[in-house]
């Protein structure tokens, strides 16, 4: 028997709302190795993680660390006993250099002075050593998400961390810096650290894993050698079933432009002017795919068509009307639907019932409101249609939304968005964190919608999707449209990702033609 | 749901639970007569008609402040103006009640319309800060208190304070703005169905009028429900609207049950009591009836104790601490709840 670095043993953990997150899961690592967790979003992939970096305890269950028992009761403890996380989304103060990120809370000293030349120099001598590439002395802010990442890298390095644990480290790159990414990781692995990457990308896994554990539904379903499974039998082992997730796309029938984005700028709070005069507009029965390294503007351009910001340069017309007039109020009345990016915070009361939230955009019309009452059986009513629709797994319409999966939830938003036959929908990352099967059903819904005439904007850091639903696509970098595709044929995510990365750029006049 | 539910009820029933034992701790420490004591405690409030009115007597402004508060608090809102409000529409209800002459049934209404529309009035004032400006109510609120007080005693003594009595109080008010009592043999007055009638009804706004609605999604994600197109600044100001008319309501409604004439020279403490009665109810209406009552059951035990041994009532408001200590400390019974949940979990 090979000497484990790592085992986790029957790791059990149950969240207060009573979901099981991770049901007796066994996991173990060999010293310098990488290790793929793979499985779906919300199979409890970051559940373990967290419960092995110290950051949730876990029910039951023991870890062993070198052969010894450990229990960790905060990070800190983690990072002592030699563990490091690059979490998904980065820890790190961003208006620091690199150099400041990577000592904070270990400084070298000069007297009650933080020697920052002292800073600088440990950070260049630590980038050298593991390849790892950084500017010590530029402002986190101004750098690129591939940068930033090198940076948090280093930081569980520099603390002395010989597991890594990478949350989804592929999730936020283009196809180019992945593959740099996996070089260095590579080399890591040579100076003998212990990598845990975590992803539900198959290929990557294929290509950078030396064994892998497959995840499901809560549970470790297996440990494998990379090289003795197919990519289709990892898929496979991660879905439970073969599940055939392909979508019918019919050729486009475009009517009449619904949404125009005319010359759009927008400069944030810290004067960074995140949007470029932005000019775009969507035809009915059609989607129009917006793909991007995330922070590029998409938010910003998200929020002024939904009036969470107010419009200062440009203007955006949605069935011809100018947003500037219209209050998120008036916006509502129109025929339009809004699936936001984050559904614990916007799209969701969490407190309260499925019929309740399900109803949040129309409570007050008359179908469901006479004199002021709601009339809760007819709520229940529809309630319980869509729940069947959409194949909700819930206890009935009165259950708290709170208490549902991530997939679930963003089921009972999507069906609040899409049940009232909207003419523009806006679905910023409409399936992030949600399982296959839930994604399948909302890709149908959206793929619907259009057949139907509705002018679709999909905002969407998941090139394969962007890719499976759109009619046309746009790249935005910078705050810029830089590419504009009037059809998806022959594209794949390579390509898309030169243009991501502003390796690349259309001509002015071919991206002029996103105007519609 | 029910699972949740039936864990807030097992909490509360805690909670209630230790601060009796808590006081029978206390009576056993200072009484002489410790078991004696604790009888007369816990069954004396049960023995005659006259102290059940005296429980019923002393829920009504529980219940009133109660339901005010419960209206905040389903909205997240933490305004502790019932205080002020319970004052100072004693006074505009008690002008009401001194100098116009209207018929019988006219006049207690017309007086109790004053208080309410009074705290209507004073409530705008925290409302519309927090709502266009953002202030915190809280801030505020307790500032409007001290500001009631000062206008509501300037009125007493300059305008209303009856000069034959030597006690800083009002002129008497008419026998026809009095509310009469309904149970013969006690002083439970018909404000006591006022106050059923008005937990109903802020039942009914809450759970199924459309502005219930916006007021719960408002109150459980403000994000969530602007994004729906909810007006959250009218919510607000609907919210604080709602509030301070039954505690205008509550104040005036106390004055004219109980007294003959305006006798509070300071700040009568309903406000923060409601403040309790709420989260005991759960910020459930109906159950703020319940809460009211029990607060009310413990207070006359206690003021029986007091008068007939040597425990002092003060007793009570150590009780009363806490419960609100344990209610609104989240985590308590917390690793109860997880192992029930967590073998719920694995069955």
């Amino acid at each position: 028997m090979e000497e484990y670095i790592l085992e986790m043993k029957n790791i059990s953990k149950i969240y207060g709302n009573g979901i099981a997150a991770n049901r007796d899961v066994n996991f173990n690592l060999k010293k310098g190795e990488i290790h793929a967790l793979v499985g779906e979003n919300g199979a409890g992939k970051s559940t373990l993680m967290k419960i092995l970096f110290g950051m949730e305890p876990p029910s039951s269950g023991d870890i062993l660390l070198r052969g010894e028992p450990v229990r960790f009761s905060s990070s800190k403890e983690a990072i002592a006993h030699g563990i490091g996380m690059v979490h998904q989304h980065f820890m790190l103060v961003e208006s620091f250099t690199a150099a400041q990120n990577i000592v904070l809370g270990m400084e070298p000293k000069k007297g009650m002075f933080v020697n920052e030349a002292e800073a600088v120099q440990f950070t260049k001598e630590l980038s050298k050593k593991y390849n790892l590439e950084v500017d010590a002395e530029a402002v986190t802010r101004t750098l690129p998400v591939g940068v930033k990442q090198k940076i948090e890298i280093l930081k569980a390095l520099a603390r002395g961390a010989e597991i890594l644990i990478l949350d989804e480290p592929t999730a936020v790159l283009a196809p180019q810096e992945t593959d740099q990414l996996f070089e260095e990781l590579i080399h890591l692995k040579e100076q003998g650290h212990t990598i845990v990457f975590i992803s539900h990308k198959i290929p990557e896994i294929k290509r950078i894993s030396d064994r892998i554990t497959v995840m499901r539904a809560s549970q470790s379903v297996g440990c494998y050698q990379t090289a003795d499974v197919t990519e289709k039998e990892i898929s496979n082992l991660i879905m439970g079933c073969e599940m055939d997730t392909s979508i019918e796309k019919t050729e486009p029938k475009p009517g009449d432009l619904q949404i125009q984005v005319e010359d759009l700028s927008y400069t944030d709070k810290n004067g960074v002017q995140v949007l470029k005069n932005l000019s775009f507009g969507v035809h009915g029965g059609m989607i129009f795919g917006i793909a991007g390294v995330q922070g590029n503007g998409q938010v910003e351009l998200v929020d002024l068509m939904t009036r969470k910001r107010a419009i200062r340069q440009g203007d955006i017309l949605l069935n011809g009307k100018s947003v500037k007039k219209l209050s998120i109020q008036d916006i509502r009345k129109m025929q339009f639907g809004y699936v936001p990016e984050d559904r614990m915070e916007q799209g969701i009361a969490g407190q309260e019932s499925i019929a309740e939230n399900m109803v949040s955009n129309r409570y007050a019309t008359q179908e469901f409101c006479r004199g002021g009452l709601l009339d809760y059986k007819k709520i229940g009513d529809f309630a319980d249609e869509n729940i069947k629709e959409y194949e909700i797994r819930c206890s009935g319409n009165k259950q708290n939304v709170g208490m549902l999966s991530g997939g679930n939830m963003q089921k009972v938003v999507v069906a609040r968005e899409c049940s009232h036959d909207p003419e523009v929908l806006i679905a910023e990352q409409p399936t992030r964190g949600v399982d296959v099967g839930a994604a399948h059903i909302i890709h149908k819904k959206i793929m619907e919608l259009r057949n139907e005439g509705c002018a679709v904007l999909l905002v969407s850091a998941d090139l394969s999707e962007a890719l499976k639903l759109s009619d046309v696509i746009a790249v935005m970098y910078e705050g810029e449209i830089v590419a504009y595709f009037d059809n998806t044929e022959g594209l794949n995510e390579e390509k898309l990702g030169l243009y991501m990365l502003g390796l690349e750029r259309h001509s002015d006049e071919q991206i002029r033609r996103a105007r519609g | 749901m029910s699972r949740e539910r039936s864990f807030t009820i097992i909490r509360t029933a805690v909670a209630m639970l230790v601060a009796i034992l808590v006081a029978f701790v206390i009576i056993l420490l200072v009484s002489d007569q410790p078991v004696e004591s604790i009888k007369i405690f816990l069954l004396r409030p049960f023995s005659t008609k006259r102290y059940l009115g005296n429980i019923v007597e002393t829920a009504v402004p529980l219940i009133f402040s109660g339901l005010a508060m419960a209206l905040m608090f389903k909205a997240s809102l933490f305004n502790l103006g019932g205080e002020g409000i319970f004052f100072i529409a004693g006074i505009t209800g008690s002008i009401a009640a001194i100098w116009p002459q209207l018929p019988p049934i006219a006049f207690p209404i017309v007086c109790i319309m004053a208080g309410a529309v009074t705290g209507m009035i004073v409530m705008l004032v925290p409302g519309v800060l927090k709502a266009k400006y953002g202030a915190s109510e809280m801030v505020t609120s307790l500032m409007m208190n001290n500001i009631l007080l000062g206008v509501g005693m300037y009125l007493l003594n300059n305008m209303m304070r009856d000069p034959s009595v030597a006690s800083l109080v009002s002129y008497k008010y008419r026998t026809n703005a009095m509310l009469g009592t309904i149970i013969p043999g006690t002083r439970v007055h018909a404000g006591f169905l006022i106050a059923l009638v008005c937990a109903f009804a802020v039942y009914v706004f809450m759970f199924k009028s459309k502005w219930g609605y916006e007021i719960r999604m408002v109150g459980n994600n403000g994000k969530f429900a602007s994004y729906s197109g909810i007006n959250v600044t009218k919510v607000i100001i609907i919210v604080h609207l709602a509030a301070g008319a039954i505690a205008g309501m509550g104040g005036i409604i106390e004055c004219l049950g109980m007294h003959k004439r305006f006798e509070w020279t300071a700040l009568p403490g309903y406000g923060f009591d409601g403040a309790m009665i709420a989260m005991l109810a759960g910020n459930h209406p109906i159950g703020v009836i319940g809460a009211a009552f029990f607060v009310s059951y413990l207070r006359i035990g206690a003021d029986l104790v007091n008068r007939t041994s040597d425990i002092p009532t003060e007793m009570i408001s150590i009780l009363q601490s806490i419960i609100i200590l344990l209610i609104s400390a989240e985590r308590f019974l917390h690793k109860y709840r997880q192992n029930w949940i967590e073998k719920e979990a694995k069955s």
